[in-house]
């Protein structure tokens, strides 16, 4: 029964091609939409969930608080209220497996001839721990070299580039703000953070050196920040409240005092950035599921026009003995046919355009199957949804009224 | 037994102002091999009769018992059966599906009773043939003449072997020599295929060819005999 139904849809297309393209760009217009924008939204929480990675996980971020002076409430980080001290007095807390206090900053690097401008991060080893920092070629520097404020460097591989060609780093002397340094090691490529900036392009040394030779004005000993690594993620919120506790003793704050420094869970910044991303995605397939909707109003109101204009041939069908459900199947399986057949192109376009963007831009859009899945069940979904109304029409036409009609 | 038995059937029309009583009491036999013309004036009752031959449209009141099922009694789908296996129609306006061959249009009465494809094309073949239309296959209703469709029409009302062809004023379309064809048609098909056939026609020379004449006149039959003599084909 089905097979010569597909048969007259097919026809009934083929006789009106202009009409059914047209209806039919609805269908590719949406799945298109649809692929293209789960593409686009899956792309950018992948490279969201990327610089979460290279950032490490369970971090905390120390930061030194807002000072009050006179009332006027200063920012964060705007005092120099936490130190070295601070960062070795954290990493005796129970859960804490490494702390990274630091001094950035930029400054101009030299290597001969050749000058780059670029950020400098003062640390301690903490901080290849903490950024999960693996080694291209070389080593981090260690305790050693904090205590005794050597003049050594881990360089990013873009600056490595940019400074030295193809050549090695390892061994070679830069000037950092005028003191030499000898580098000692290039971190593997790590991208962007999730701010944007390129983590391949620094250079980071002693945190003590630091703070001796190349930024110089600051007070010695005290940093902008103090990241913390945490065990694991069940130990985050017992860990934040022991921290708190541990700085506001060690900075002499009294009970109903402010803390002169903040305590921020990366993590929970981290997921919320993830569900911010996973929230646009959503946002953007539901905007593309409306030009499916669009789409399959699009079928029903051509298959209304194709019932009314066919009402005296689905007369003659019924005379010759078509059951009202054989004169359903046919309305309903053309306006499937329909849907299909554009949801089938539509895949196609979402796929090319999902590549177009990929080439064009920076995104690197990612086509799921379960995108496609999803654009092609919605379709023939809409297709049977939005053909029922005008084959349920068609199919409770009486005989005679539909054999008189001109 | 008769084909076709109508007791007492009445059929009104119920509209907002008055109720109409188009048919006031048919009382018709047809027994298997007839060939019976039903004429009367406009407004007689004759399509309505039609309809209801037809399991188009069921009395009002009355039985009308169709190859031995009470119509009445039957719902949609088993009416739609019944044509489908009973009845077989011929249209004044061909009624030929555009877009598909003649061989598919003979076909599509054989699609509803669920025949095999190739089945189906064997049996369209063989009565396109029988119609004198071999070699017509696959060509499409808009590639011949009047009278070619009216042809393959009455092949498609043929092929799934019913009881009673109905054919309602099926050369109104038609010009006299080509309508002269298409009664001779019938006259064999009657003739040597045994097949019984209603004709509903308002012009005494189509008529001519029945050997029956049904006379309609407001809702009740006025003459049911032979053909009269003055009657004449126009051969």
């Amino acid at each position: 029964m089905i097979g010569p139904l597909i048969g007259e849809a097919l026809r009934a297309m083929a006789a009106n091609r202009m009409r059914s393209a047209l209806t039919m760009l609805g269908m590719v217009i949406g799945v298109g939409a649809v692929i293209m924008m789960l593409a686009i939204g899956k792309g950018v929480e992948d490279s969201v969930r990327a610089s979460i990675a290279s950032m490490g996980s369970n971090l905390f971020m120390v930061v030194s608080g807002a000072p009050q002076a006179g009332g006027i409430r200063m920012g964060s980080g705007s005092a120099p209220t936490l130190t070295i001290d601070d960062a070795d007095a954290l990493k005796d807390l129970p859960g804490v497996v490494a702390v990274a206090p630091s001094s950035p900053g930029g400054a101009q690097v030299v290597v001969g001839p050749t000058n780059w401008s670029t950020s400098v991060t003062g640390t301690t080893p903490g901080y290849f721990t903490v950024a999960e920092v693996k080694f291209g070629e070389g080593q981090p520097f260690d305790e050693s070299d904090v205590r005794g404020a050597t003049r050594v460097a881990v360089i990013g591989p873009s600056l490595a580039e940019n400074l030295f060609g193809g050549d090695s780093p390892i061994g070679r002397t830069i000037r950092v703000n005028q003191s030499p340094f000898t580098v000692i090691g290039m971190t593997e490529p790590r991208g962007q953070s999730i701010d944007g900036r390129d983590q391949d392009d620094v250079v980071i040394i002693p945190v003590t050196t630091a703070q001796r030779q190349v930024f110089g004005s600051q007070v010695i000993g005290s940093v902008r920040f103090i990241q913390v690594k945490a065990e694991g993620p069940e130990v985050m919120d017992r860990l934040q409240d022991d921290m708190e506790t541990l700085l506001r003793d060690r900075h002499r704050i009294r009970e109903g005092q402010d803390d002169d420094f903040t305590v921020r869970n990366m993590t929970s910044i981290m997921n919320a950035a993830a569900s911010t991303t996973a929230a646009m995605k959503l946002l953007l397939g539901a905007i593309a599921s409306i030009s499916l909707i669009v789409g399959g109003i699009g079928i029903m109101n051509i298959m209304l026009v194709s019932v009314t204009e066919r009402t005296r041939e689905i007369g003659i069908r019924m005379a010759i003995g078509a059951r009202r459900r054989d004169v359903l199947w046919q309305f309903l399986l053309e306006s499937i046919v329909l849907s299909l057949v554009g949801c089938l192109i539509g895949v196609l376009v979402g796929v090319g355009g999902a590549r177009a963007v990929a080439n064009v831009t920076e995104l690197k859009p990612v086509v799921t199957a379960g995108s496609v899945m999803l654009g092609f069940g919605v379709a023939a979904a809409i297709g049977v949804f939005f053909g029922f109304y005008p084959a349920r029409r068609a199919a409770s036409l009486q005989p005679i009224e539909a054999l008189r009609y001109q | 037994m008769a084909v076709i038995e109508l007791t007492g059937v009445l059929k009104d029309y119920t509209t907002e102002a008055e109720t109409l009583h188009v048919l006031k009491g048919i009382n018709l036999q047809i027994e298997a091999g007839e060939f019976v013309a039903i004429m009367g004036p406009s407004g007689s009752g004759k399509s309505t009769l039609m309809n209801i031959l037809g399991c188009l449209d069921v009395p009002t009141d009355g039985v009308y018992r169709l190859a031995g099922s009470s119509v009445g009694e039957l719902d949609d789908s088993a009416l739609a059966g019944l044509r489908n296996r009973t009845l077989g129609f011929v249209f004044q306006g061909f009624n030929l599906m555009a877009r598909s061959s003649l061989e598919d249009n003979v076909a599509l009465p054989l699609v509803y009773a669920g025949v095999s494809r190739t089945d189906r094309n064997q049996r369209a073949r063989d009565m396109l043939a029988k119609v004198g239309l071999e070699g017509y296959a696959r060509s499409l209703p808009n590639r011949i003449s009047g009278g070619q469709q009216q042809r393959v029409a009455i092949a498609r009302a043929l092929v799934g072997q019913p009881a009673v062809v109905l054919a309602d004023e099926p050369t109104g379309n038609l010009d006299s020599t080509t309508s002269a064809e298409i009664m001779k048609l019938f006259e064999r098909l009657n003739r040597e295929e045994g097949v019984t056939l209603i004709v509903v026609t308002h012009e005494q020379d189509i008529a001519a060819w029945a050997k029956r004449l049904v006379l309609l006149k407001d809702g009740l039959i006025q003459y049911d005999g032979p053909i009269p003599p003055e009657f004449r084909r126009n051969e």
